[in-house]
């Protein structure tokens, strides 16, 4: 079976964020990085399913020079190739360019799965893979918890809103979001890393791919969220915050 | 020349985010001038569709085929694609349900169309349409412009005051889909839910909510103290439950319960959306948490950002002495 797994580089979860002169995205300079969460479940889901069935996993991942990095963390991990799709250094896709660009890698590789998070971490738009499966043709299912593969078809187990679950039967090629959480991550051993130094990383510059690029959906103005509720914030040590917090609870929102 | 707005139902019953869309929907045609169309899909909606004919639109227009009975993207996909077809709507208007997810982004892809998914505010410019989202779980906000139409938004739960029906009888129009069994290629199996629920979150009057700031299992007793001090039921964040520390019964948010206690402190939890859509109806939200741009604090009415190893003891504590 051939696995292609897609993740993406984002900001690192407790970044400062700040705003670049444009005001259109933000200043990526001293900026650290690291894989989407939730890619790294699908890498997870990606590596158990290779465990099961053989074949390989290839991970895939678009942007500039430094997604190396997290390219690297994916082969030390055990992923067996990459391809790295190399993006200018700034400027955001929306989610139909993205998958355009994605799709027109992972085409030529055939693969029987591909596996991605169910959304990323920064831009949110939880569309990528969706995208990438109209495109190509395959059938897809999002939020999946659990992968069971049935030769020609998999059954998978999707999470509905409200404690609900479905199970659903689908044909390969497929396209999985997986859902994050569910399977505890691997770390990268010391023979895993040595190892990824080896292994293949094609790099492919995205207008060699010829996807259409032009943006559907353009970015016009991003800003600090305007507070639609006035939050008091309360300081002081903890012992001063506790008295005032319970003062407020009892006499101003009065529900204490 | 019109605004479409798909109601979702789940055998025979409406999502409630529904009408917020169609909120949003009734807003977006304004600026454009145009009238709102509502769209029913599924297998024998009629009686559900006539529940439709009161609200402020100018019909409904429904899809009734034996292969729209159970949800699939396939489906979905082709049937709107084909009412937008014959439609030519300037916009498309979704809920931002975990459905729609799932075939929303297949349909606007299919028309060369992005999707812009998760719409918070619909926001008019000298006549143009901004539609605002959140980055960063909610961090950062962003005013997007559609290039082309139609334009394909889906919009959060809660995020619009949902329409209320006006009274009259809005006409239903029958739209004949043509739909083949082999164009659908997943296979759905029932809905089951796991097991049945033994904690009601949605009856408590006090939440004390713990998210990822807790680091360990081991500092869960802290929380735990502060729940027994206010008498309040222990909640938690997707995170706490995925690790398994807390039961996923204990978890808030948009696949677990939704609340609306009297008081909800949230400990250690950065908000993020699908947490939010969980809470945000709590009467009284309390924050604590060490990131002063965590998320969380735009919801809450009182917010405190320090150590909550520190704070959550002393509340504990202070709680105790009021109570006597």
């Amino acid at each position: 079976m051939k696995i292609i797994v897609s993740v993406k580089q984002v900001a690192a979860r407790d970044s400062a964020l700040r705003l670049n002169s444009a005001g259109r995205w933000l200043d990526e300079s001293d900026l650290s990085y690291e894989m989407n969460e939730p890619d790294a479940y699908a890498l997870e889901e990606a590596l158990q399913l290779k465990e099961k069935l053989g074949g390989e996993v290839i991970v895939l991942c678009a942007g500039p020079a430094r997604v190396t990095q997290t390219i690297r963390e994916a082969l030390a991990k055990g992923a067996d190739r990459a391809i790295h799709v190399e993006t200018a250094e700034d400027g955001v896709l929306d989610p139909l360019a993205t998958g355009r660009l994605l799709a027109a890698a992972i085409g030529p590789e055939a693969p029987d799965f591909v596996l991605t998070g169910l959304q990323s971490d920064d831009l949110g738009y939880g569309q990528t893979g969706v995208v990438v499966a109209e495109l190509l043709g395959y059938s897809h299912a999002t939020i999946v918890m659990e992968v069971e593969p049935q030769g020609k078809m998999v059954r998978v187990k999707r999470e509905l809103e409200d404690g609900w679950f479905q199970n659903v039967v689908l044909p390969l090629p497929v396209v999985l979001t997986v859902q994050s959480g569910i399977k505890k991550l691997r770390y990268a051993t010391l023979m895993g890393i040595k190892k990824a130094k080896t292994k293949e990383v094609k790099t492919v510059a995205a207008r060699e791919l010829g996807a259409d690029m032009a943006s559907q959906a353009e970015m016009k103005r991003v800003y600090l969220p305007e507070r639609s509720k006035k939050t008091q914030m309360l300081s002081g040590d903890a012992k001063q915050v506790a008295h005032q917090l319970v003062e407020k609870l009892k006499f101003e929102a009065r529900v204490l | 020349m019109s605004v479409l707005v798909m109601l979702e139902q789940r055998g025979g019953k409406w999502n409630r985010a529904s009408f917020e869309a169609l909120a949003a929907g009734e807003k977006v045609a304004q600026a454009l001038g145009v009238p709102v169309a509502a769209v029913v899909l599924g297998a024998g909606i009629e009686t559900l569709a006539k529940e439709a004919t009161g609200y402020a639109v100018e019909k409904i227009i429904t899809a009734d085929h034996p292969l729209l009975a159970d949800y699939t993207a396939d489906g979905y996909t082709a049937a709107l694609d084909q009412i937008i077809g014959s439609v030519r709507p300037e916009a498309v208007i979704f809920p931002h349900t975990y459905q729609v997810r799932d075939y929303g982004p297949k349909l606007a892809t299919r028309l060369g169309r992005a999707f812009v998914s998760d719409v918070v505010d619909v926001k008019i410019e000298n006549g143009e349409i901004r539609l605002v989202r959140q980055l960063f779980q909610g961090k950062l906000s962003a005013d997007i412009k559609a290039a082309n139409q139609p334009e394909f938004i889906s919009v959060q739960a809660g995020a619009f005051r949902a329409a209320t029906a006006s009274g009259g009888d809005r006409p239903i129009e029958p739209f004949a889909v043509a739909l083949e069994a082999e164009q659908i290629r997943s296979k759905p199996e029932a809905p089951f839910r796991e097991a049945q629920r033994s904690i009601d979150l949605s009856a408590a009057d006090v939440i004390v909510s713990v998210g990822r700031g807790i680091k360990e299992k081991e500092n869960l007793p802290l929380v735990e103290d502060l729940a027994r001090a206010l008498g309040a039921e222990l909640a938690a964040s997707r995170p706490i439950c995925d690790n398994g520390w807390l039961p996923m019964e204990r978890q808030v948010g948009s696949s677990g319960q939704t609340v609306a206690p009297k008081i909800y402190i949230a400990v250690g939890i950065s908000g993020a959306i699908q947490h939010l859509v969980g809470m945000k109806g709590s009467k009284t939200i309390v924050a604590i948490n060490k990131d002063e741009t965590a998320p969380i604090f735009e919801s809450a009415d009182y917010g405190i950002v320090g150590d909550l190893f520190e704070v959550v003891p002393a509340l504990a504590e202070e709680i105790r002495k009021t109570k006597g």
